[in-house]
């Protein structure tokens, strides 16, 4: 590819992000062609407002066909809250939200719960609960291969057997770009855009393109909580404290985003997207390290997945 | 432009490669062993890799820098690595996407998964070892699926103590046998993914290797395809309609440059119109290039479609419904000639068939070998043809547009992946004589319509005795009739076709086939088939009108056929003087939405027939 021609996303794009802008552009077009109800699942993240911003570009001048969904398990951040209903509006794109109504019967929460119960319940079924009440068919996740280790392996196409089954050792093979987009009555396909986007690309695409993001990922005074060693900010009164914790406000910003009590925040002078895209490149931790539900036992994220988790 | 000098990946392209080699190569390794010193490896994944390395690790007290790679959980319990996984690093000079592809032998097909998107690839080889069964395969592969760089990484030089010697001798082995693959550059480097020469650092240890390390290579390798440079190929891949006023293309270009004012053609068709605008969101292109998403709108209001392939008009792509290609099989279930696949081409999905198979090829020694089917990673030449017309390059000439997947009608698997060869005839300009007596003028002068009545199931189920009542009934309405069985065409038609399961599918197709033409003129025509496959059923199903298929599943239990055993075939079947008998040792699939169920329940084969005669009348077959 030229590095001197004018590109679809406007001068300011290397030929790197460019290339990953237009891969991702194929991917979503060939989902709303290919699928009777497609649904893009909105984590409110900064991978999930990348999703967004390229669908918003794949189907100009019409609107992304199809709703976002977001699985509240009632303990995400406020601001991430008012963030998800800011972008609703703004791009006046259908907004759904499923939280699963037996879990709060049930009272399951991430602080006595547990994080596993409570992703298994919150996250995990609700998000099953959500695709089999809307009859979705294909749904969109931002997950990225460079996250994780199990995550390397994902197809770009997905296929979940009925019951959302994810069988590792039995995935289509995936060959050029000739997605094989074929399913029967009660299968559907989770489809990953950002698949061959690293972390780095992310903030630089965002940056880019001036992409909105949740206040949370910059630095600011926050009051935080120390706890098992991580940072933990308590976004409201129901997280009580324990005996010996004391709030103290510390310069923090998060590097990914879910419930409060699950997410730990690192101490960052970063306040600007420059800033945190330098402090990236000088950092030797990885961002689901902030991710208390991946440590619970080894291979974790494999077992989420099987069990349907995104 | 903002500042870009926080990222390699934001100053230079991406390169994509594979690692390919025998079980125990190293692949793992070496891949760790770049996250490693390339400074990716974070200090919580370091920290999870001590504490594996100590549970699973080989290498004793050492960092076990394959485990960082193996991600799956089961293939961290066998040690090998069992899938396609894609790992990312990036040095000051370029961004890298690597494909880790398995060494086991049964799993070739992630390895031409691997490939398919990849610009080079690295292939192991262990120096105890050399060149190994499954070098040249994967040699082979990496050939077919259209790699023009290769690197040859010898590995675990550390153990033939830095022997300069070995590595030449095995790199001459190499070059003896990759000659005629024709790669455009194979560059052959010693190192030691353990220990790390001559990956990232230069080795002290090989004095006499005067090559790059890995990484200056791949750093420095030139593997721009032009693909700008080609011909202008955009197939449609969804048709952009907001409101009445713009109907715009929205596709990738997948070779060549378009731009606003240039004539286009849709290739399938041959229709010509103008390219208007070149639309994104953030504004109008003066031009889109090969790998740019982009939306075409068209001055005029010409028929296009998902599928379609849109080309300037004194470069078109061929179109034909006929070809040969090379096909990697990639299912458990073997490969059929004549059973109807799904194939998917570009943006378009069309039926197709393998119409022969010229020749499996020995991937070890490149020979070409007869074969009747193509088995789970079996690479042959094959003949197809599509239900309708598709445009191509052949694959030598355009990754993007010579390339197909083949899919399993019934399980939606991905069953084969192929790369064409060339066409076998031009579709184009080929119309079917339109005929004055056609099909309609018949029906009206017979007083009633054809169909295909197509009696499946077990051999003794009845099928035959129910379908000669029904036939004899129906020429006593006067209808005109054709029964079509095993006694009257197997011994003339078929003659040449036993049992195995290929020589069944072309048994079936070619009474479908038949059974068509009586359909044309006019008749109803009685098929009696066991016919096992649903995929063939399927297959005669949609030679005619969906109306005039009727499916007539006789469903006696096997237990009654046996007890019946008219011809004392089961008796056979079951001491093992018959191979292949349904029902005994070959599967029959029963149709999951026949048209008339018969046999479940013990009535008399006339009452069977009366109630086929009443399907037809509630048809409007007959009067």
């Amino acid at each position: 590819m030229s590095t001197s021609t004018p590109s679809p996303s406007g001068t300011r794009l290397s030929p790197h992000l460019r290339q990953l802008e237009s891969e991702s552009i194929g991917i979503l077009r060939e989902v709303v062609a290919e699928f009777h109800n497609p649904v893009m699942l909105y984590s409110i993240g900064k991978d999930s407002g990348v999703m967004l911003h390229l669908a918003l570009k794949a189907f100009y001048p019409s609107k992304p066909p199809f709703p976002l969904l977001h699985i509240d398990t009632g303990w995400k951040f406020r601001a991430m809250i008012e963030h998800r209903d800011q972008i609703s509006a703004r791009y006046g794109v259908k907004l759904l939200v499923h939280t699963n109504p037996d879990g709060l019967a049930r009272g399951i929460n991430p602080i006595t719960s547990g994080s596993q119960l409570h992703t298994q319940v919150m996250k995990t079924e609700a998000l099953k609960q959500a695709l089999d009440k809307w009859q979705f068919d294909a749904a969109f996740g931002g997950a990225r291969r460079d996250e994780e280790k199990s995550r390397a392996k994902e197809r770009i196409f997905s296929f979940r057997s009925a019951g959302h089954v994810w069988d590792p050792r039995n995935q289509r093979p995936e060959l050029w770009n000739l997605y094989n987009t074929r399913i029967s009555q009660g299968e559907t396909i989770r489809v990953f855009p950002l698949s061959n986007w690293t972390e780095l690309d992310i903030w630089q695409y965002t940056r880019a393109q001036n992409i909105p993001v949740v206040p949370l990922y910059f630095a600011a005074p926050r009051p935080v909580i120390e706890r098992d060693g991580q940072l933990i900010m308590r976004d409201d009164e129901r997280m009580a404290l324990k005996p010996g914790e004391r709030e103290q406000v510390r310069m923090v910003r998060f590097r990914s985003l879910g419930c409060y009590p699950l997410s730990a925040a690192i101490e960052s002078q970063a306040a600007t997207i420059d800033e945190v895209i330098a402090e990236m490149l000088a950092t030797r931790t990885s961002e689901r390290s902030g991710r208390l539900i991946d440590t619970d036992e080894a291979a974790s994220m494999e077992k989420k997945k099987r069990d349907g988790y995104f | 432009m903002t500042d870009t000098s926080d990222s390699a990946a934001e100053r230079k392209g991406l390169l994509r490669f594979l690692t390919c080699g025998s079980v125990d190569d190293g692949k793992s390794t070496l891949i760790g062993r770049l996250l490693y010193d390339t400074q990716l490896v974070l200090e919580d994944q370091l920290a999870a890799l001590e504490r594996d390395s100590r549970k699973h690790g080989t290498t004793g007290e050492d960092l076990d820098l394959a485990l960082l790679v193996d991600g799956l959980q089961a293939e961290r319990e066998q040690g090998i690595t069992i899938d396609v996984a894609y790992r990312f690093f990036a040095t000051p000079r370029r961004a890298f996407i690597v494909a880790d592809t398995p060494g086991h032998e049964q799993y070739t097909r992630n390895m031409a998964t691997g490939a398919s998107n990849s610009q080079a690839a690295v292939i192991l080889i262990d120096a105890r070892k050399g060149v190994l069964t499954q070098t040249r395969r994967h040699s082979y592969i990496c050939a077919l699926l259209g790699i023009k760089h290769v690197v040859l990484a010898i590995n675990k030089i550390d153990l033939v103590d830095f022997s300069g010697e070995r590595f030449h001798r095995i790199v001459a082995d190499y070059l003896g046998f990759a000659e005629p693959l024709k790669f455009a550059s194979i560059t052959s480097i010693a190192l030691s993914a353990r220990f790390g020469d001559n990956v990232i650092r230069r080795s002290e240890r090989t004095a006499w290797y005067e090559g790059p390390t890995l990484i200056e290579h791949l750093e420095a390798l030139d593997v721009s395809e032009e693909l700008a440079g080609k011909p202008l190929r955009f197939p449609v891949q969804w048709v952009n309609r907001p409101d009445l006023d713009f109907r715009g293309f929205a596709g990738t270009v997948a070779s060549g440059v378009v731009r606003p004012g240039e004539r286009v053609v849709v290739a399938e068709s041959g229709r010509e119109s103008r390219v208007e605008r070149i639309v994104t969101a953030d504004g109008d292109l003066s031009e889109a290039r090969a790998g740019d998403a982009v939306t075409v709108t068209l001055a005029d209001d010409v028929d296009v479609a998902r599928g379609d392939v849109l080309a300037h008009a004194d470069a078109r792509p061929e179109v034909v419904d006929q070809f040969a290609a090379e096909v990697l099989w990639m299912s458990e279930e073997p490969m059929l000639p004549g059973r109807s696949y799904l194939m998917r081409i570009g943006t378009r999905y069309v039926p197709a068939r393998i119409t022969s198979l010229k020749h499996k090829t020995d991937v070890n020694t490149l020979e070409h070998i007869a074969a009747k089917t193509l088995g789970l990673n079996e690479i042959g030449a094959c003949n197809l043809s599509t239900a309708t017309p598709v445009a191509f390059d052949p694959y030598a000439e355009n990754r993007a547009t010579g390339a197909f997947v083949l899919i399993d009608r019934f399980t939606n698997a991905t069953a084969g992946a192929g790369m064409i060869s060339f066409g076998l005839r031009r579709a184009t300009n080929i119309h079917r004589q339109a005929l004055l007596v056609d099909k309609s003028a018949r029906v009206r002068l017979n007083g009633h319509r054809p169909a295909i009545l197509w009696f499946t199931g077990l051999s003794g189920s009845g099928k035959s005795t129910i379908a000669n009542i029904v036939e004899r009934e129906l020429h006593a309405l006067g209808a005109h009739t054709y029964m079509l069985d095993g006694d009257n065409v197997r011994h003339g038609l078929n003659r040449d076709l036993g049992f195995t399961d290929a020589d069944r599918v072309e048994n079936i197709r070619r009474v479908g086939e038949v059974a068509k033409l009586f359909v044309d003129a006019g008749a109803i025509v009685l098929c009696s088939f066991i016919s096992p496959f649903r995929a063939e059923r399927r297959m005669v199903r949609e030679l005619v009108p969906a109306e005039e298929f009727i499916e007539v599943f006789v469903d006696t239990p096997i237990e009654e056929c046996k007890r019946r055993d008219p011809k004392g075939l089961y008796a056979r079947a079951l001491e093992g003087k018959i191979k292949n008998f349904t029902g005994i040792d070959s599967p029959y699939e029963p149709p999951e939405e026949p048209e008339i169920v018969l046999g479940r329940s013990p009535l008399a084969p006339e009452e069977e027939a009366r109630r086929v005669l009443e399907a037809l009348k509630a048809r409007q077959i007959i009067g």
